[in-house]
């Protein structure tokens, strides 16, 4: 008996450390990134961070074509992902008969399985070719490449939280509006949507967010150019995200020199964007007492 | 027809006929239009898994998988990136799979609804959200250069175990917290512990889902290229690792390098790397939808 209880309040706090173990993982992932990244800041001057070139070699640490690189690419992929994601999670959700909603979620579950290196080996093989022939370019590896795919990878989140916020709606709702004459088309517009509102946009944050931090597409499908994006034309360029300098020059730095200090410092400000994409998101699901598992999966 | 019916249609034809047929007409055309949309936003996922099965399965052979590369890896075979694939999702599992669990069971069982609770949520959140990349990073700060474990398969399973975590830890509290209450009171009012009940009652009865979540889990950390690159993968060996403390090959990496590094690869190589990735993700994928439709139909709750 004596022993049993024992073996209860060790395995109960044994619990309560792992179910500690995720802030105790973000804080660490913080004080890594801050404690090699930090003295990038105490090393290079802030107006060098400000300029408009990317040459490490140099000394040249303008991160701004990194930033706008990752701006550029990211829009594009919200551009046409958002309403696409949207769209299916409501046809998924409230239009489609059951036989198409099983094969239509295993779909889209396969696509946001699918790894992000392989479409970027899809993107090198078909797509850049195909875009470089058919808009007449210099060269197929585009921001508009990175976009079309990071849009591709962001439409699988899009698609099962908004869907999970629109079958979230009571029935009653929808009941309502039917019994008051509107039609299943009017009712999706007018009040299932507007009822999911702030679901559906933390469907789109998370889906957007993770389009930021996608790294191995954009480094092989977006020509790596750290060029500061300027015009509308430059979607049809090269460019290169702050995902893509990390993964790409990290490998061949030496450790403790100014420039992997950087690199670390563009790892902080990734970090600080999806914790702000994310925390705002999770203040939403909060606020809706909504269950946040899904979001994650 | 009954009278209700026919009323209705009397009423709508006499007093708003256009209105309604125009209604009728729009939302048959919406409804289209939605049909239309999803299609083009699935059906790229089909042709491109149809397009690497039919450009990959020609090349696909005994030696394809069983061998070492050879000539700078422009032929023989891609036998030890298979192998570090496979020890690093076993690796990932070993850390993850517990930690994950049971993170969700003090989630699930244990917690009250607090502030620390909150606190944990978020943070869980937080650890879905953060770019694969700075996954890299940490584990090159933390577990390379501080713990001192070298590029490893150590350093890049911790790595890809913490990425890991968030997805084990969601839908396993999810499958626990689909378990009645009143499990839980009859082995409780049996004179069971807490932790009895958990061990026999609820455990078992959300294994499906648990092992589900697993499964997706480790499908995405057998994918990730960027959170391996500085901490285990190697570009080339010419010998499989031997402990946990060697750099390994690993598939994504591996299709990386072929794809964009080697100059003149021979595009059937490339295809046919490809093409046994996609199979190992796909199987894990539809292992994780079998185990959860067996579950459904079997379920007595």
């Amino acid at each position: 008996m004596k022993a049993g209880k024992f073996k209860d309040i060790l395995i109960t706090s044994l619990i309560k450390v792992c179910g500690y173990s995720a802030i105790i993982f973000v804080g660490m992932i913080f004080v890594f990134l801050i404690k090699e990244g930090s003295p990038a800041l105490i090393r290079v001057p802030l107006e060098n961070f400000l300029q408009l070139r990317w040459y490490p070699i140099e000394d040249r640490f303008g991160l701004l074509p990194l930033i706008g690189g990752s701006l550029i690419v990211t829009l594009g992929a919200a551009i046409f992902s958002i309403p696409l994601g949207i769209v299916s999670a409501v046809y998924i959700a409230e239009v489609a008969p059951r036989w198409a909603r099983e094969i239509l979620k295993p779909l889209v579950e396969v696509l946001g399985g699918l790894p992000s290196v392989m479409l970027g080996f899809i993107g090198i093989l078909v797509i850049v070719p195909a875009l470089r022939q058919a808009l007449n370019l210099p060269t197929g590896l585009t921001a508009f490449t990175g976009a079309l795919i990071l849009g591709g990878m962001a439409i699988p989140t899009i698609v099962s939280v908004a869907e999970d916020a629109l079958d979230a709606v009571p029935k009653t709702y929808r009941e309502a509006a039917l019994a008051m004459g509107a039609t299943r088309w009017q009712t999706i517009w007018k009040v299932t949507l507007p009822a999911a509102k702030s679901g559906v946009l933390t469907a789109v944050m998370l889906g957007v967010g993770r389009a930021i931090g996608e790294t191995m597409t954009v480094m092989m499908v977006t020509g790596n150019a750290a060029v500061f994006p300027t015009g509308f034309g430059a979607i049809f360029k090269p460019v290169r995200t702050m995902t893509a300098t990390i993964a790409a020059e990290m490998g061949e730095v030496a450790s403790g020199s100014t420039h992997y200090h950087v690199l670390f410092l563009i790892g902080i400000i990734l970090f600080l964007i999806s914790l702000t994409v994310n925390l705002i998101a999770a203040s939403v699901v909060f606020r809706q007492r909504k269950r946040t598992e899904r979001i994650l999966s | 027809m009954t009278a209700g019916n026919n009323f209705s249609t009397t009423v709508e034809s006499r007093v708003l006929p256009s209105f309604s047929r125009r209604r009728k007409w729009i939302q048959r055309i919406g409804f289209t239009g939605l049909t239309l949309a999803t299609l083009v936003t699935v059906t790229p996922i089909l042709l491109i898994v149809i397009h690497i099965f039919s450009n990959g399965l020609p090349a696909i052979s005994w030696e394809f998988l069983f061998e070492f590369p050879r000539d700078g890896m422009r032929s023989g075979g891609i036998f030890p990136a298979i192998v570090g694939t496979f020890w690093l999702t076993l690796g990932t599992a070993a850390f993850s799979v517990p930690l994950g669990i049971g993170a969700a069971i003090y989630l699930s069982e244990y917690a009250t609804e607090n502030r620390w609770t909150r606190a944990i949520r978020i943070a869980i959140i937080n650890l879905a959200g953060i770019p694969s990349i700075v996954y890299g990073l940490f584990g090159l700060g933390l577990f390379v250069i501080f713990l001192r474990m070298g590029t490893s398969i150590l350093a890049g399973s911790l790595t890809l175990a913490i990425m890991t975590l968030p997805v084990i830890i969601s839908t396993t509290e999810e499958a626990l917290r689909a378990v009645p209450n009143s499990f839980r009171v009859v082995s409780i009012s049996l004179g069971g512990t807490r932790w009895q009940t958990i061990r026999r009652v609820v455990l078992p009865q959300a294994l499906p889902g648990i092992l589900t979540g697993v499964v997706l889990g480790l499908e995405r950390a057998a994918g990730e290229t960027a959170p391996i690159l500085f901490t285990v993968a190697a570009f080339y060996l010419a010998r499989l690792p031997s402990s946990i403390f060697d750099a390994t090959m690993a598939l994504p990496y591996h299709l990386f390098v072929i794809s964009t590094q080697v100059p003149g690869m021979p595009i059937q190589i490339q295809y046919g790397t490809a093409v046994v990735l996609l199979t190992f993700v796909l199987l894990m994928n539809i292992t994780a939808t079998v185990i959860r439709s067996w579950a459904r139909a079997r379920r007595q709750w």
